[in-house]
């Protein structure tokens, strides 16, 4: 496992002397008027659009509009010209394809490149990515090489009537306050969007746009992690950014057997199970299921808090789901107050009913 | 096995109040905590250690009542500690936080690994682990639940989705990791003690060299434009009903006039 690690080629603005990337000021004043138009990362995962790219494209067609500018998305992957004409009919005017080989897996090095080479080429006003796990990694990374500032999590996009930026709006402090943000001397302005906050746009297969690739610039050496290996730790789906409905148990359900309810319910309506903070660290279920705080941060159509007292930090995580419904036998928990539909009682009595009620309803 | 960790004085934010009249957060009698995160970063650092031996250095930027964050990382058992305090730096964002920690970093003789919380819980950025590896020229693996480290390379699991990633890499690496990676130990009260006559390095804005030629907030892209409260949930109902039966139904009622099923 002896792996030199090259800081030289890429970023590492203090690493020697006069920068070659990340000077981080060329971006700023009067170039400003040189950076048009809205780019939004549609992320792809084995070659499958994930929803926020279309998600993102809803939100950047609006801003675009409003600026009077071009939307374009970005695809990076090893095989992937093929999902651009899904993201024109979704409101892409043009879609930048790096391809190649080197992008089969996300690294934060290959991405990072394609990412710094498409803003270079595009020069857009305003990029938005998907708050992914790798979304996540790779925003701040070229924000920082970029040297231009970067709002994250966002959960509200606007323009800002008197300057005409970019208005970032993200919560901040648990959930407790929203912030509102302007990048205004830097470009492009970055921002990553959380998933489920925008509706994914309608296809419209007449829509036409332009396909640019552009060609990767990745050289042997510039990738320096290696994945060994994917492992899935939950058997079926648990993508709980994606998901529509979310079925959640807390320590309020006695124990980990109860969880085989909750999985009923989710599999009925085809939604996927979370959990509180609590019952993760008592290890009835693993981490990859916790929403909160310190888990996963979460917006479906459908949340069932099903013995879930409702710690604030909880609530950080779910609070912006469109309908929550809260099954709880202590009619004091906090969880009430958020909840649209309250059930007092056993969720362990309820849920079997629940679930077979509405799989009468559903035919299933 | 030179090991940097990067840590943060935040404020509880389970007791954290927003007023809305005056759109301010109400900090006073608030404690500040070493950032939750930041802790598990401190208890892999000493983990890693106590496998491979050297030393375990806390970095942090802020006030200079920081300093009491990184006596309770000394505590947990940390060898060394560096404030990097000036008020040059207030204000900075992700970026200048970022570039100024990079360059404290940079100060010191040799750093492997560098492991930084998944993010802090005030700002809950997730931007300023990335931008430090970006700063050094380093790679970096974020959301990492595991860590192994074998000579000059690391083998880590990196939190996805549906499960996790492995992921090789050589070193300097910067990770950052998440509460599943571990449980921070508490200190003990000898060792609190003790902690507290240590004598931390103070780092001032001009020692961070030219790597930060705009420190704080004129080096700092984004800008606060507002903030505001949250708009409350509409207060729900409770549905009443004589048994568990019956308040399913009525649930179901709603749900489907409401056409959510």
């Amino acid at each position: 496992m002896a792996l030199a690690v090259n800081t030289e080629k890429r970023g590492g603005e203090c690493a020697a002397g006069a920068p070659e990337r990340g000077a981080g000021e060329k971006t700023v004043g009067k170039d400003k008027a040189e950076y048009r138009g809205v780019l939004v990362y549609a992320e792809q995962d084995r070659g499958k659009l994930k929803n926020v790219g279309y998600e993102l494209l809803s939100a950047g067609r609006k801003l675009a509009d409003a600026l009077g500018q071009e939307l374009a998305a970005l695809v990076i992957g090893e095989d992937v010209a093929g999902l651009a004409p899904a993201l024109i009919a979704r409101g892409a005017d043009k879609v930048y394809v790096v391809e190649g080989p080197e992008y089969g897996a996300y690294s934060t090095d290959g991405y990072a490149i394609a990412m710094e080479d498409v803003v270079g080429a595009c020069r857009p006003s305003a990029v938005l990515i998907g708050a992914t796990n790798d979304g996540r990694d790779l925003a701040p990374r070229v924000s920082c090489r970029l040297g231009t500032g970067l709002v994250a999590d966002c959960i509200e996009l606007g323009v800002d009537e008197e300057t005409g930026l970019v208005a970032w709006t993200r919560p901040a402090f648990g959930g407790r306050i929203l912030a509102t943000a302007l990048c205004p001397e830097h470009r492009p302005q970055m921002g990553t969007v959380r998933p489920r906050i925008f509706q994914r746009p309608e296809a419209d297969a007449a829509r036409t746009g332009q396909v640019i690739r552009v060609a990767s610039k990745v050289q042997s050496g510039d990738i320096r992690t290696r994945l060994l290996e994917t492992v899935q730790v939950c058997a079926a789906g648990c993508n709980l950014e994606e998901a529509d409905v979310i079925v959640s148990g807390g320590r309020g359900l006695g124990g980990a057997e109860a969880f085989a309810l909750l999985q009923n319910l989710a599999d009925t309506l085809g939604g996927t199970v979370g959990a509180s903070r609590a019952v993760v660290d008592a290890g009835w279920i693993p981490a990859v299921h916790q929403v909160g705080q310190t888990g996963k941060t979460v917006g479906p159509k459908i949340y069932f808090a099903c013995g879930i007292s409702g710690a604030v930090q909880h609530l950080a995580g779910m609070s912006s789901s469109d309908i929550i419904i809260a099954i709880n036998k202590d009619p004091d928990a906090p969880i009430f107050k958020v909840a649209d539909y309250g059930i007092v009682g056993d969720a362990l009595e309820i849920l079997p009913l629940l679930t077979a009620k509405i799989g009468k309803m559903l035919n299933r | 096995m030179e090991i940097v960790v990067c840590v943060k004085q935040v404020p509880d934010t389970t007791e954290i109040r927003f007023d809305s009249g005056t759109n301010t957060l109400i900090r006073e009698g608030v404690p500040g905590i070493v950032n939750p995160f930041d802790k598990n970063a401190v208890e892999a650092a000493l983990q890693l250690r106590e496998k491979t031996g050297g030393k375990v250095t806390v970095v942090t930027m802020g006030p200079p009542q920081a300093k009491n964050a990184l006596k309770e990382c000394i505590a947990m058992g940390a060898d060394e500690a560096v404030l990097v305090s000036d008020r040059a730096l207030a204000g900075a964002d992700a970026l200048a936080t970022s570039r100024a920690l990079a360059a404290a970093i940079r100060a010191l003789e040799r750093y492997d690994l560098i492991i930084c919380g998944r993010q802090a819980i005030d700002g809950d950025t997730a931007q300023v682990g990335p931008g430090i590896a970006e700063c050094l020229g380093i790679p970096q693996v974020t959301c990492v639940q595991k860590i192994e480290l074998d000579g000059t390379a690391a083998r880590v699991e990196r939190e996805t989705e549906e499960g996790y990633d492995v992921v090789e890499s050589g070193m300097p690496l910067l990770v950052t990791v998440g509460k599943g990676i571990n449980v921070p130990r508490y200190p003990t009260v000898r060792d609190t003690m003790k902690a507290n006559r240590k004598e931390i390095a103070v780092m001032a804005a001009a020692e961070l060299q030219a790597c930060v030629r705009k420190p704080g907030l004129g080096g700092s892209p984004v800008r606060v434009r507002k903030i505001s409260a949250p708009p409350p949930r509409a207060q729900g109902e409770v549905i009443q009903a004589e048994s568990a039966a019956e308040a399913v139904d009525a649930l179901l009622r709603k749900l489907s006039d409401r056409k959510v099923i």
